[in-house]
């Protein structure tokens, strides 16, 4: 084989979510119960639009989490480089590194050095980039030629549009409700901006350079995935310990309540990222111990992910807890669940059939409003020396790097920019998508008791 | 009253107990002193008679149930010990919450009135334009980073149009201009989820009985909204405004550290940079103390603006 497959951690937790997405999904599908929630969420443009921004989003994250070391030429050896498969659709992005900064689109270093002419004679100025600009004979071409490639993608992104509105009828009919064409319109505007991009890019930085010469548009695209791991795993923690614990504190009362009360007052009282520092600093620790655990560094910043996850989720599952709690103390005293004590139901059966379902609406909106605060989490704990591992790139790390270059003259804005626009698409996308779940979900709008 | 106080003293206590616990065992059992010894000293080439030192000197070196006395335990005197740098954190602490008061108080303040004001706005022009285009910048402040606020405020108002310093600290009114900055950004990230917020709040209320009664008497919209709505809004704005009042005391992680300001969010976020345990653990009690007595003081603030609620 020309590569072997390289399994991380975080790789297969998030495929086992898709996964169980994809399910949920198709259990919806068979039962209009379900599914009329989500119906009601996707006749709204706000969620549709929204969720074609977010479905690009989780294309670049997925498909950073196909992992796999190539073969390296000549010889049965594996690089002990772990590459994903988004690495390799950017590989040029990837591999055409400058030497230092470089502005977007520039063909010129940010920085004056020693330069020989051919004669000999020596003189400071700014040196042509290695692979910006390249392909240009005469550099004041420059400007012309980006014109034509960004014409040329926009060009094309208006014919594959046109195709799609046409080719949107058959859906139209099959799902009236659904406004198909906000959708084809925000996935015709993603393609007026990605494709120049994409043209441009082959030569040019469009984003620019970072310190090491490293290309900010291919950073900004992979650290997409661990905003998607830490706003997703998470919820693995989250979750059981938030449900399990949320419902049988509301369920059985007593002394079963107030434990689990204590538990999440306590945890709570606790400022939350202090909590986290805490956890991680020790977690750091418990790495530095066990250095034979990890064979790559991929693997090593892959369990910090994972475990800045966890840490995570242990600590904002009590919001969750209180919520179903509140709840179920009030299913708890209806008519049904009484008649089912009546029956001599069990209480095992009482949960699983009668609460749980009936708290679902509340852990979904749940889930979907912590996406974005988790996003911006990251970047936070990032800055504070406590998020992801330093050599990963993220959000948080980009922002890390590139504000102490805030002082230089005139100023390196690109990275910093990439990485807030990117994450402002993304988490105000999360944000009116939660918006439109809360509407569709929450039976008080329904019935139109509270003011939307 | 003065029992309902002294008995909701009294469960903080076991809140304050479980915290210690947590923090001891993070702390010393997760990882043994031996470790972070070898953090602090770094880890390559680290003999062991300098961890032995290490340990003597940080008061690692006697059993656990002597660590845990007299570490976890004499935080509730507040007995916090030295700083890796040998500084007493009791002084530190003392000194730093004053610099964090004087950015985190008018944050709270102004925010709030800020956050309030524009919310009533909106609950006043309510279904039309102006409300739905208040709630769509709401929704798109909320998606920036705080991080964006700072970097961008930063090098607006100082960098381009050089208005104030870009950070640092004086004492006396002298400090007012290096916090001028710091305390807008403080107020503008708030805006965003404030303000959505309360509005949320305000058409909460709107849509009860009395406010119906009003509009049926005949009382102008205005009146409705200010002399019958914020006065009931006022319930839950002061309840949920209260709880964050002591933590005031701790400051803010972020602005601090970017601006320069000496106060308790900059020493928390160095002493994790700097992996000081012993700082860290004493922040966690005294956060943990402040979101208790927050607690505490919401319960009361209820019987304070609510007639009906009585404490017994």
């Amino acid at each position: 084989m020309p590569f072997a497959p390289y399994i991380l951690a975080t790789d297969v937790l998030l495929w086992l979510l898709v996964g169980a997405v994809a399910f949920y999904g198709w259990y919806c599908r068979r039962r209009p119960h379900l599914a009329a929630p989500w119906k009601r969420v996707f006749q709204s443009k706000a969620a549709l639009i929204t969720s074609v921004v977010l479905v690009c989003y989780a294309a670049a994250g997925l498909s950073d989490s196909l992992h796999f070391r190539p073969k390296l030429p000549g010889g049965n050896a594996y690089s002990p480089e772990v590459l994903s498969v988004l690495d390799l659709a950017l590989a040029g992005l990837r591999e055409r590194r400058e030497k230092t900064y470089s502005a977007p689109l520039a063909t010129r270093l940010y920085a004056k050095e020693q330069i020989e002419a051919p004669d000999g004679k020596l003189s400071r100025e700014f040196p042509r980039l290695r692979h910006g600009g390249a392909h240009l004979a005469d550099e004041a071409a420059a400007m012309s030629d980006i014109l034509t490639k960004a014409l040329a993608g926009l060009a094309i992104a208006g014919f594959v549009s046109v195709g799609m509105f046409l080719g949107i009828a058959p859906l139209r009919r099959r799902w009236p409700d659904v406004p198909w064409r906000a959708a084809v319109a925000t996935l015709a505007a993603i393609l007026m901006l990605a494709l120049p991009v994409a043209l441009l890019a082959q030569g040019y930085h469009v984003l620019g350079t970072d310190k090491v010469g490293q290309d900010v548009l291919y950073q900004a695209l992979k650290s997409i995935r661990v905003s998607l791991v830490i706003g997703t795993l998470t919820t693995l923690v989250l979750l059981p310990l938030g449900i399990a614990l949320g419902v049988m504190a509301g369920y059985f009362r007593g002394w079963i309540d107030d434990t689990i009360q204590y538990l999440y007052t306590t945890l709570n009282s606790i400022p939350g990222v202090l909590l986290i520092a805490a956890c991680v600093l020790m977690m750091q620790v418990f790495v530095d111990r066990h250095p034979e655990w990890f064979d790559t560094a991929a693997q090593r910043a892959d369990f910090r992910l994972l475990v800045l996850c966890a840490v995570l989720g242990l600590t904002s599952w009590t919001g969750l807890a209180r919520l179903l709690r509140g709840e179920a103390l009030k299913l708890s005293q209806l008519e049904y669940i009484q008649a089912a004590h009546a029956f001599g139901v069990s209480d095992a059966r009482i949960l699983g059939r009668h609460i749980l379902p009936n708290v679902a609406h509340i852990v979904i909106i749940t889930l979907v409003m912590d996406f974005s605060g988790l996003v911006l989490a990251e970047a936070v704990l990032s800055y504070v020396g406590v998020g992801v591992d330093p050599a990963t790139t993220s959000f948080g790390t980009m922002i890390n790097a590139a504000r102490l270059e805030m002082g230089r003259e005139p100023i390196v804005w690109w990275s910093l920019a990439a990485a807030f626009a990117f994450m402002f698409v993304l988490v105000l996308a999360a944000n009116l998508l939660a918006d439109a779940v809360r509407d569709g979900f929450d039976p008080r709008v329904r019935v139109g008791t509270v003011p939307v | 009253m003065l029992a309902y106080i002294i008995r909701r003293m009294l469960y903080a206590i076991p809140i304050l107990i479980g915290v210690n616990l947590i923090t001891f065992l993070l702390f010393f059992v997760v990882n043994t002193p031996d470790d972070m010894a070898r953090m602090q000293l770094g880890n390559k080439r680290v003999t062991p008679e300098a961890i032995e030192k290490w340990k003597v000197d940080h008061g690692y070196d006697k059993p656990m149930t002597t660590i845990f006395y007299e570490k976890s335990v004499k935080l509730f005197v507040f007995e916090f010990g030295a700083a890796e740098d040998g500084r007493d954190i009791a002084n530190e602490i003392a000194t730093r919450m004053w610099p964090s008061l004087a950015l985190a108080v008018p944050v709270f303040l102004v925010g709030l009135a800020v956050n309030i004001t524009f919310a009533m706005f909106m609950a006043f022009f309510r279904a039309t334009y102006l409300d739905f285009w208040g709630v769509v910048m709401c929704v798109a402040m909320m998606s920036i980073s705080t991080l964006f606020y700072i970097i961008g405020g930063q090098y607006v108002a100082s960098k381009v149009w050089h208005l104030v310093p870009i950070s640092g600290f004086d004492s006396g009114l002298e400090a007012a201009k290096f916090l001028v900055l710091p305390a807008v950004i403080g107020v503008v990230a708030g805006i965003g989820s404030g303000g959505r917020w309360y509005r949320t709040l305000f058409l909460e209320e709107m849509s009860r009985d009395y406010v119906r009664t009003a509009r049926a008497k005949g009382l102008a919209e205005s009146a409705v909204l200010f002399r019958h709505v914020l006065k009931n809004a006022m319930i839950p704005i002061l309840t949920g405004a209260v709880v964050v009042i002591p933590l005031l005391f701790m400051g803010s992680l972020l602005s601090e550290s970017f601006f320069g300001i000496p106060g308790l969010g900059s020493y928390t976020i160095d002493a994790i940079q700097a992996q000081d345990f012993a700082v860290v653990r004493s922040m966690v009690f005294i956060g943990s103390l402040l979101y208790i007595a927050g607690l505490l003081l919401t319960d009361l603030s209820y019987t304070v603006v609510d007639p009906r609620i009585k404490l017994e």
